[in-house]
């Protein structure tokens, strides 16, 4: 469904990204692990359209993404959470959830300013539909409060909750369960197979190991901008690499 | 009774349609505010609209509605050509480059010989009746409350508030700035045609950086949350000066104290829906404990 080739991102001198292949399976939970500086979140910016790559291709369904505009990728159907919450905090939760839907909201002008029937009806629609995605991560019950007023592992509910909203076919969650406590990561963990199998394909960024290894099918993991293994949980878990780059090398004098 | 009517009409008539005017000029800067954009084009804009219906209805026999709708439509279309290049700026940098584009406007209105140069244009037709101010911002409060409950205004709204987080939620981001800079214009434009035609001169020095301020001023002291707010800010600044009259010299020094009182207390303008709920709440909350400790008692 997605599809990486041979992605490349410098900045300036600096190569954040090399080489970087990798193919996500429609209704699969796919995981990408690195550590921190490692360039994960770049490449969601490059997913996403917020970046543009110095080399490679991106492919979604088999349409290039390297030169569609960021609202047009959403339009394509892929949607992303962020590292750092970003929700709109002044507006009500309901209100999230309902911009999420910008695009499949079909009035015009007329309908606006005549407040037509047509137009009441597609907003009472969306409405509903924000409320059922709001039920979905189970906070229905402050549909009209501030977003502001969420805790942090609310927020990240909301988050989700907006992103489904466009109705994508693909997840991308930069980093779901950074800074929850371990009851919160468990609950999200159930929300996401929740969503996984209402048939939604996911890519997720994580630092948590139990949560990526439990979650995911395939897992990539990144150092230093390059892949450095791809496989299964067991693959990852028992590759030596992966243990060098998370743990350090073995010193031989110790040997 | 009718003949008190007439006098008071004959001396305050123009502070009325100023009231109006100045209106529909806080609400076009709001909506540019509700985008997230702090543009100070909204004088040149109101000048664009003024000198265009003005020579129209100077030099053709056309009727008023005409002109009035070439000062909306000449600021679009500035609008659309000054907004591509200058929206991708944010911030202190674009109200930066819509301030140079007033002074730009101003400079080509000084030196042109259509636009009467430096001595303006004299005797305007006197075509402005009270209700067509009513009816023009009338119309502008109501289009504006119904995009705001619309996906336009919740677009707007988003952008405000995060554009990258909006831009991802498939908001046409560029798009809609435009949107708002156009439909600024519009109603600035407008606000700048009626105006002309009831102050019978104009020149360029009307349509300057102070007025640019001005406008920002009115808006920002009655509030941008929502659209009273604007309205009761251009009210209250425009009477203001005329209700310190006693003050004679001192006048726009009071002037300028209020405003500074306002923004350093009141930082979201004088009509603030949630800073007002919550003083009633509080009250209500007093009185309640109060009643409570007096049955106690």
């Amino acid at each position: 469904m997605l599809q990486l080739t041979a992605i490349s991102k410098n900045f300036g001198g600096l190569h954040v990204l090399q080489d970087v292949s990798f193919n996500v399976a429609q209704g699969s939970i796919f995981g990408l692990i690195g550590p921190n500086g490692a360039g994960k979140t770049t490449i969601i910016n490059l997913i996403t359209g917020l970046l543009r790559p110095s080399n490679g291709d991106i492919r979604f369904n088999g349409q290039d993404l390297t030169s569609v505009q960021p609202h047009q990728i959403t339009k394509l159907g892929i949607a992303r959470t962020f590292q750092n919450i970003r929700i709109f905090k002044e507006m009500s939760l309901l209100e999230n959830v309902v911009v999420g839907m910008h695009d499949h909201l079909n009035y015009g002008v007329a309908g606006i300013l005549l407040n037509l029937g047509s137009f009441k009806a597609a907003e009472a629609r969306a409405r509903e539909r924000a409320m059922e995605l709001l039920s979905w991560v189970r906070l229905d019950h402050k549909a009209q409060m501030l977003a502001d007023n969420l805790s942090y592992g609310e927020q990240r509910k909301l988050e989700f909750a907006r992103a489904l909203a466009t109705e994508p076919k693909l997840l991308l969650l930069d980093e779901p369960v950074a800074g929850m406590n371990p009851a919160e990561k468990t609950e999200l963990m159930a929300e996401i197979v929740n969503i996984k199998q209402r048939g939604f394909t996911i890519f997720m960024i994580e630092h948590d190991m139990r949560f990526v290894m439990e979650l995911c099918e395939k897992i990539a993991v990144l150092n230093f901008g390059k892949i450095i293994a791809e496989g299964s949980p067991a693959e990852i878990r028992s590759n030596p690499d992966v243990i060098e780059a998370y743990l350090g090398k073995e010193d031989e004098a110790w040997a | 009774m009718l003949e008190w009517w007439d006098g008071f009409w004959a001396i305050y008539s123009t502070v009325i349609f100023s009231i109006g005017i100045n209106a529909m000029l806080a609400l076009s800067i709001y909506l540019t505010l509700s985008c997230g954009l702090l543009s100070l084009a909204n004088a040149a804009f109101m000048g664009i609209g003024a000198y265009a219906a003005s020579m129209i209805s100077m030099q053709t026999a056309l009727p008023f509605p005409v002109a009035l709708l070439a000062a909306a439509v000449l600021p679009a279309l500035v609008a659309l050509v000054i907004g591509i290049p200058t929206l991708r700026l944010s911030g202190v940098y674009l109200a930066m480059a819509t301030l140079g584009f007033g002074e730009v406007v101003r400079v080509v209105v000084l030196n042109l010989d259509i636009t009467g140069g430096p001595m303006g244009l004299n005797g305007i037709p006197l075509k402005t009746e009270w209700w067509h101010i009513v009816l023009l911002l009338g119309a502008t409060l109501y289009a504006l409350a119904r995009l705001r409950r619309s996906k336009i205004g919740r677009a707007f709204e988003a952008i405000k508030q995060d554009e990258t987080a909006a831009r991802l939620m498939g908001v046409n981001v560029s798009a809609y700035k435009l949107l708002a800079f156009v439909l600024g214009a519009v109603i600035a434009g407008v606000a700048g045609g009626l105006n002309a035609h009831y102050t019978f001169t104009i020149g360029p020095g009307n349509y300057a950086f102070e007025n640019a301020v001005d406008i920002l001023t009115m808006a920002v002291f009655g509030g941008t949350s929502n659209l009273i707010g604007p309205v009761i800010g251009s009210t209250v600044l425009t009477l203001l000066p005329e209700l310190m009259r006693y003050l004679k010299d001192f006048r726009l020094a009071a002037n300028g104290l209020i405003l500074i009182l306002v923004v350093l207390y009141l930082p979201k303008g004088i009509w603030d829906p949630v800073r007002i709920r919550a003083f009633w709440q509080r009250r209500a909350l007093k009185k309640n404990m109060a009643s409570k400790i007096g049955k106690a008692g």
